[in-house]
């Protein structure tokens, strides 16, 4: 709230999803690289419009799954054939397919925590503080009103500019945010 | 409010909708803001009388809990109505009832999410929570029935001073895994759910606690699309894997039995047939506690006649499934031409345990059979009513699935009667205080509606929608509010001019006869 930070980010209101999707396009094709888009829920077709490219989340996913798997795999092998060899109704040490059921236990286990995991990661959450919170107008974006904010990081930000061409874009309330 | 492109929709528009469009999912001319008023109005009022009392009456459930497991791990489980042959009864009866009771939350938030079945959004948040707090109350019946249940850790697998190790061919084991683990994910997938509405409520905290605790648990979400990729790419690979865990939950489950010699018990038809079950019940436990929350919490609007209507038909497809598998384990038994199977069944139906296999059959298999009348799927006491039925039968199921096999087995001379005493239905009834208990504060403290994605399927929702086009054309006010607030230093004064507020005169003209 303090009026004397250094300038963190252009906020710029819009009132629907529709005005906010046509200037996320306007925004992309001007090329900044350091904004983003804030709406109280995932809006259809926002990731094209602001050009992201695929999330990465479904490799750690993966990764994590099969580690778990072959953990859960290993772990019953060694236990049953050496920690512990126990003979159960003549069955072999080695009983592999009594041992998919943890096996598959096990990797949905490590892909779940691994996608929570990696989607946390890559979103640098949890971090509970960002400047945006000193916009009291900000509070909407988790209710009924939608946002874009440019940062003073993108290098062909400038507080006037930015905030001119915000408004050309149809921004019900634009503001220059402070750290 | 009283935007032009948020419609106002009653009861009767959505039961009678054409099939050509879309039915709506919220109704009474909610906007986004209304969805999020709606929602967490319900942890933001003054608690409603009705909530004590509910509280109040779980609590002293669960403190009948408390005392009952004290008095067993004090006494042991010879406190219960275990005999020989039956040593396994009402602990396991409850186990499977509460974790089948799970798989509807499991069912609704991954399943249904998987076949974009919109209209799950209004039950799924507390579809899972439901989930989570029954299967807290399954695990305490295996963590009670061990009774030295200080020694449970061995079911893991960790280095102790025996260096005994368990054995993974044991599908107990398999069960200790599946059941803990089906948990953990439950947990995840509904946290991550969660993130977004804690942090609308953090926004809207106006104390200072209620900002930290709420904040803390939001993560610092901020809405940013950047975030929203990843989180939905994450949620449908969290519901990705969460439907082959919940159906490898109750299969594992059945396998408990399954594959043990026990007739009646020795079936490949159990898997599917727990699994039907499971789902069933879940549906009838959503039912029951749902009816009951949406009209006293003003959710009427949220969670609707329809979805009552759709749960009422997963109902009757599920119990008529039921029905089918009770049917073929009797064809089968008579089919194998083994004579203990075939006493095992005719037992079940005429032996001396007939009065609960017929509780079973009539709440079952019949009184889900009302569903294909639509005024008893529409009508919300009479399916509660209904819903009540189907949790009775579906323990009775679990009751006389373990009980009978084992009180007329191999031997006429181990035959027994088995009777449960005051401590088993202590237990019993406490599972229930517990679960009841951690639902009340649920929807106590936690937005019971998954806000952000109801927001989200609301036709409004899309920038596509042709509603905004008319809403812009008859608010031309809305572009002419802009603020040159590129000079104002900060943010620190309230809204200079409610630019979206103006409401249009002439209402936009509908067009759902199209």
């Amino acid at each position: 709230m303090s009026t004397d930070g250094k300038p963190y980010a252009v906020l710029a209101e819009f009132p629907n999803p529709k005005a906010l999707y046509e200037a996320c396009e306007k925004v992309r094709d001007q090329g900044f690289s350091d904004w983003d888009a804030h709406t109280p829920y995932p809006v259809h077709g926002l990731d094209a419009a602001m050009g992201l490219k695929p999330s990465p989340v479904p490799w750690f996913a993966l990764v994590c799954g099969l580690s778990g798997a072959a953990g859960g795999f290993l772990l019953q092998t060694w236990v049953s054939v050496s920690a512990w060899p126990l003979v159960i109704s003549a069955k072999p040490l080695f009983s592999w397919q009594a041992f998919i059921p943890v096996t598959f236990e096990c990797g949905v286990m490590a892909a779940a925590a691994g996608a929570l995991a990696g989607m946390l990661y890559l979103n640098r959450l949890p971090m509970l503080f960002n400047p945006l919170f000193n916009s009291q107008r900000f509070e909407a974006a988790s209710d009924d009103k939608f946002f874009i904010s440019i940062e003073a990081s993108d290098p062909s930000f400038d507080a006037d500019e930015t905030s001119g061409f915000m408004q050309s874009l149809g921004a019900s309330h634009v503001e220059l945010v402070r750290d | 409010m009283g935007n032009a492109a948020f419609k106002s929709y009653t009861e009767a528009d959505q039961l009678s909708y054409p099939v050509a469009e879309r039915a709506p999912l919220v109704l009474g001319g909610n906007d986004f803001h209304g969805v999020t008023e709606v929602v967490t109005g319900l942890i933001e009022r003054k608690t409603p009388w009705q909530w004590w009392v509910a509280f109040l009456i779980s609590v002293s459930m669960l403190s009948i809990y408390g005392i009952s497991v004290a008095y067993l791990v004090y006494e042991g489980t010879g406190v219960w109505g275990l005999n020989n042959p039956v040593f396994w009864g009402w602990a396991i009866v409850n186990f499977v009832f509460w974790v089948g009771i799970g798989h509807a939350g499991t069912l609704i938030s991954a399943i249904l999410f998987l076949f974009r079945q919109k209209w799950r959004t209004g039950i799924n948040r507390a579809a899972e929570a439901m989930t989570l707090f029954a299967v807290v109350c399954a695990l305490s019946f295996p963590t009670i029935h061990v009774g030295r249940i200080w020694l449970l850790y061995y079911a893991a697998p960790l280095p102790n001073q025996m260096s005994a190790w368990p054995n993974f061919r044991s599908p107990l084991v398999w069960d200790f895994f599946a059941v803990s683990i089906y948990g953990t994910v439950s947990l995840l997938f509904w946290y991550t759910g969660l993130v977004p509405d804690l942090a609308t409520v953090r926004d809207r905290a106006r104390t200072k606690y209620r900002r930290l605790i709420y904040g803390f648990f939001a993560l610092g979400w901020r809405g940013s699309n950047r975030h929203w990729q990843n989180y939905e790419v994450a949620y449908l690979i969290l519901a990705g894997l969460a439907t082959p865990l919940v159906l490898s939950v109750h299969s594992i489950v059945s396998f408990d039995f399954a594959t043990s010699q026990v007739p009646g018990w020795h079936t490949t038809i159990f898997p599917p047939y727990f699994v039907a079950g499971a789902i069933f019940s879940g549906f009838g436990m959503v039912l029951t506690l749902m009816i009951p929350s949406r009209s006293w919490f003003g959710l009427k609007d949220v969670i609707t006649v329809r979805h009552l209507d759709n749960m009422a038909k997963i109902i009757l497809l599920t119990g008529s499934i039921v029905g089918y598998a009770y049917a073929m384990e009797f064809f089968i038994a008579w089919y194998s031409g083994n004579p203990y199977e075939q006493f095992a069944f005719v037992n079940r139906a005429f032996g001396p345990y007939a009065w609960a296999y017929w509780t079973m059959i009539t709440c079952n298999v019949l009184s889900p059979q009302v569903f294909w009348f639509k005024w008893c799927r529409t009508t919300p006491w009479f399916l509660f009513i209904v819903s009540i039925f189907v949790n009775i039968g579906m323990w009775f199921e679990r009751f006389v699935i373990v009980v009978t096999s084992l009180a007329q087995d191999f031997l006429v001379s181990s035959w027994d009667y088995y009777t449960p005493t005051l401590v088993d239905l202590g237990c019993l009834v406490g599972s229930f205080g517990l679960f009841f208990t951690l639902y009340c504060l649920f929807v106590r403290f936690v937005p019971q509606v998954a806000m952000s994605e109801v927001k989200g399927v609301m036709k409004a929702s899309d920038p596509h929608y042709p509603g905004w086009d008319e809403a812009a054309s008859s608010e031309p006010a809305a572009v002419a509010h802009i603020q040159d607030a590129q000079s104002e230093p900060a943010a620190a004064e309230p809204a200079p001019a409610d630019a979206a507020e103006p409401v249009p005169d002439d209402p936009v003209p509908e067009e759902g006869g199209e």
